[in-house]
């Protein structure tokens, strides 16, 4: 067998980010004490030329022996991760000051899990579908465990790291099971040798059903979602931050690759599974968040809604649904964002004010944060004329348009107990007396993104239209 | 088949055997002390190891696993050619950066 | 004769065994890592042998990176542990339990 050398170009972003993890290690490491803010400004300055890199060379290739694609699903996912986590890095800078975890082993951690999530995007084969889930993975299990001296910190750490590892092994077990049956790791002859052969195969329904199940345990969707209110209460608020977004991303890129370009065939099965974990999870993640009294707790509930809301657009199977699907989960990592950067705003050094009570009487002390904050939460709840509203509908149309009307009543009727809870947050902030002085934390330029963070959601209305589209077009070519 | 009846039947008779050359079990207090002749143990064998010990085990198995990846390559070393070794080249320099890491935090000082 | 389901089977047993283990171990968290190794492995017999009988080389190549990632996640999963031990001076499953609610 001959030996080729494959084409490097497609990678280059890639290769890029890696070395750059490895520079703000070792310069951090031996100039950190005189330069405190080096790792901070080349982590940021690396992400921000890593998405010139991905827009300059913008194609659609396939690499190393079809193990690596790129497409412009895979493109606006890395640039919507690596915007994601420009705004942690900056969200978090005074928060991590305070704590003594703003070290250059921060970001490096971070870099590699962006890495890791850019290789799951981009992944044409399970082998590096796997890797780049376990660079993600193994990342956010250091990074939550930085707080070393904290009690809960290390504690979510041990929680996540044994869930995570549980599902990475009923993963790579289902992933076997497909590779008995078909015979290979590349995603797209598995599609070939599922449309071909004989899709209800006991052993490659089993492996679907492992497979499911693992991705069910990466999202938290009900009932896999036992780690996730733990894991984002107990995190520093800066890692819960960057947990909340980023990686719900390149889930949405492996459910993409694996259920749709390898498994595509099967999708009256998946269906099926998708339905009971989408529907489960809309139902419990809400009506157990009214229940919180911890913010992040409350949020954490909120996003195993959130998930089971965006399965809803993957499990119509069709092309506008995964667009809709995507188009949910981009601006659900948008207002996440925001919300959690309103914790750390409360947040001081001597305490991490994550309660709901803290909100009380935003509204006389702070008029504009209230009122950034009635914007995330109007917007998270689904409600008219905000962008969160906009996302819900696409995905619900989609269901329509697959004929799956009773799945939509469902949903629907689940969102408006949703909204309860969040507007008893703007309710808190608008009619309630302060317990206490509230006192903002951050820089400057913190509170500036943080307000165009949630200005965005009202304000980028007339681009909805154009940002479907692209949505729509990037999963056009995908199938 | 046959492997298995063999292996069931080693075990199982060494099983048998053990527990028959056993029986003449007259326990006294000499015999239950953890030393028949000479001084008691000072301290419980199972004590607590030293936290630097885990971490220099814990390194350890991150270094010792390259090899898996070193032993296929040397084998096909001359099908692959100088672009394989320049790709082992790269992997062995990310190693180095890790390595560089640990060494400057001081991972490795047992003082 | 040694079929290929005859090690699928082994493969289902083993990977039964370590659910069983982390849903049923109470008492040590140093029991859970090793049920998570033996998953891995239980797994690796699958692709070994399913490597074998296709005459498909790749899988052996994915058991490589899965023993690989599974040593760099038991020391990562030490780390944890050592860190939660010196947090609360134990690895008991049950009492590691302050986030509930």
């Amino acid at each position: 067998m001959e030996f080729q050398i494959p084409d490097f170009a497609p990678a280059y972003p890639e290769i890029f980010l890696l070395c750059m993890a490895g520079a703000v290690l070792l310069l951090d490491l031996f100039l950190g004490k005189r330069f405190r803010n080096l790792a901070y400004g080349l982590s940021i300055a690396s992400l921000l030329a890593t998405i010139a890199m991905i827009i300059g060379s913008s194609q659609q290739a396939t690499t190393f022996n079809g193990m690596f694609l790129r497409d412009l699903m895979g493109d606006i996912l890395k640039i919507a991760v690596m915007l994601f986590t420009i705004m942690v890095f900056i969200y978090s800078r005074i928060y991590q000051q305070d704590r003594h975890i703003f070290k250059g082993e921060y970001f490096v951690l971070a870099l590699t899990a962006v890495l890791g999530m850019m290789v799951m995007i981009s992944a044409g084969n399970m082998l590096l579908l796997y890797l780049g889930l376990e660079l993600l993975s193994l990342s956010l299990y250091s990074l939550i465990a930085m707080r070393r001296d904290s009690l809960h910190a290390t504690e979510a750490a041990m929680k996540y790291f044994i869930l995570g590892a549980l599902a990475s092994g009923i993963l790579l077990y289902g992933m076997s099971m497909i590779y008995v049956t078909t015979g290979t790791l590349d995603l797209a002859q598995i599609h070939a040798a599922i449309r071909t052969g004989d899709s209800a195969n006991l052993v490659l329904s089993l492996g679907l059903v492992f497979v499911v199940v693992a991705i069910g345990f990466k999202l938290g969707a009900v009932p896999f979602h036992m780690w996730v209110p733990d894991v984002y209460q107990g995190s520093p608020t800066s890692v819960t931050l960057f947990l909340g977004s980023a990686p719900k991303l390149a889930a949405f890129a492996m459910l993409m690759r694996l259920l749709v370009g390898g498994l595509e065939n099967m999708s009256g099965q998946w269906q099926q599974m998708l339905i009971i974990l989408a529907l489960f999870s809309i139902g419990f993640g809400n009506i157990v968040a009214i229940a919180q009294t911890n913010m992040k707790r409350m949020l954490a509930y909120s996003a195993i809604s959130h998930v089971g809301f965006f399965l809803l657009g993957v499990l119509s199977a069709t092309p506008d649904g995964y667009a809709a699907s995507m188009f949910y989960i981009l601006v659900y990592g948008f207002m996440t964002l925001g919300s959690f950067g309103m914790i750390l705003l409360l947040s001081n050094k001597d305490s991490e004010s994550d309660m709901i009570a803290n909100f009380k009487g935003m509204f006389s002390a702070h008029p504009l944060y209230a009122l950034v904050m009635t914007l995330l939460m109007v917007s998270m709840a689904g409600i008219p004329p905000l962008i969160g509203f906009n996302a819900k509908l696409a995905v619900i149309n989609a269901l329509v348009e697959s004929r799956l009307y009773w799945v939509a009543v469902v949903a629907v009727l689940f969102s408006v107990v949703g909204a309860f809870y969040y507007l008893r947050i703007v309710k808190f902030m608008y009619f309630d007396q302060p317990g206490e002085a509230i006192r903002l934390n951050g820089g400057m330029e913190m509170h500036t993104l943080l307000t165009i963070n949630a200005l965005a959601l009202i304000l980028g209305l007339p681009w909805i239209g154009w940002l479907i589209r692209i949505c729509n077009s990037a999963l056009a070519q995908l199938s | 088949m046959i492997f298995i009846a063999v292996a069931v039947a080693i075990g199982v008779g060494a099983f048998i055997a053990g527990w028959y050359l056993g029986q003449p079990s007259r326990p006294d207090a000499d015999k239950n002390s953890p030393y028949e002749c000479g001084f008691e143990a000072f301290e419980d064998a199972r004590m607590k190891f030293d936290v630097r010990y885990y971490l220099v085990a814990i390194l350890f198995i991150l270094f010792d696993l390259e090899i898996a990846f070193l032993f296929p390559w040397g084998v096909v070393l001359e099908k692959i050619g100088r672009f394989g070794f320049l790709a082992m080249v790269v992997f062995l320099t990310i190693l180095v950066v890790g390595f560089v890491y640990e060494w400057a935090k001081g991972a490795l000082d047992w003082e | 004769m040694i079929l290929l389901s005859d090690y699928l089977v082994l493969g289902a047993i083993l990977f039964s065994i370590s659910v069983v283990g982390i849903f049923l171990n109470r008492k040590n968290l140093v029991v859970l890592l090793m049920a998570i190794e033996l998953m891995l492995l239980a797994v690796n017999i699958n692709f070994v042998a399913a490597s074998h009988f296709l005459n498909d080389i790749s899988g052996q190549v994915f058991v490589f990176f899965i023993l690989t990632v599974a040593a760099a996640e038991s020391a990562i999963g030490l780390a944890i542990l050592i860190v939660v031990f010196r947090n609360r001076k134990t690895i008991n499953v049950e009492e590691i339990d302050s986030l509930k609610g």
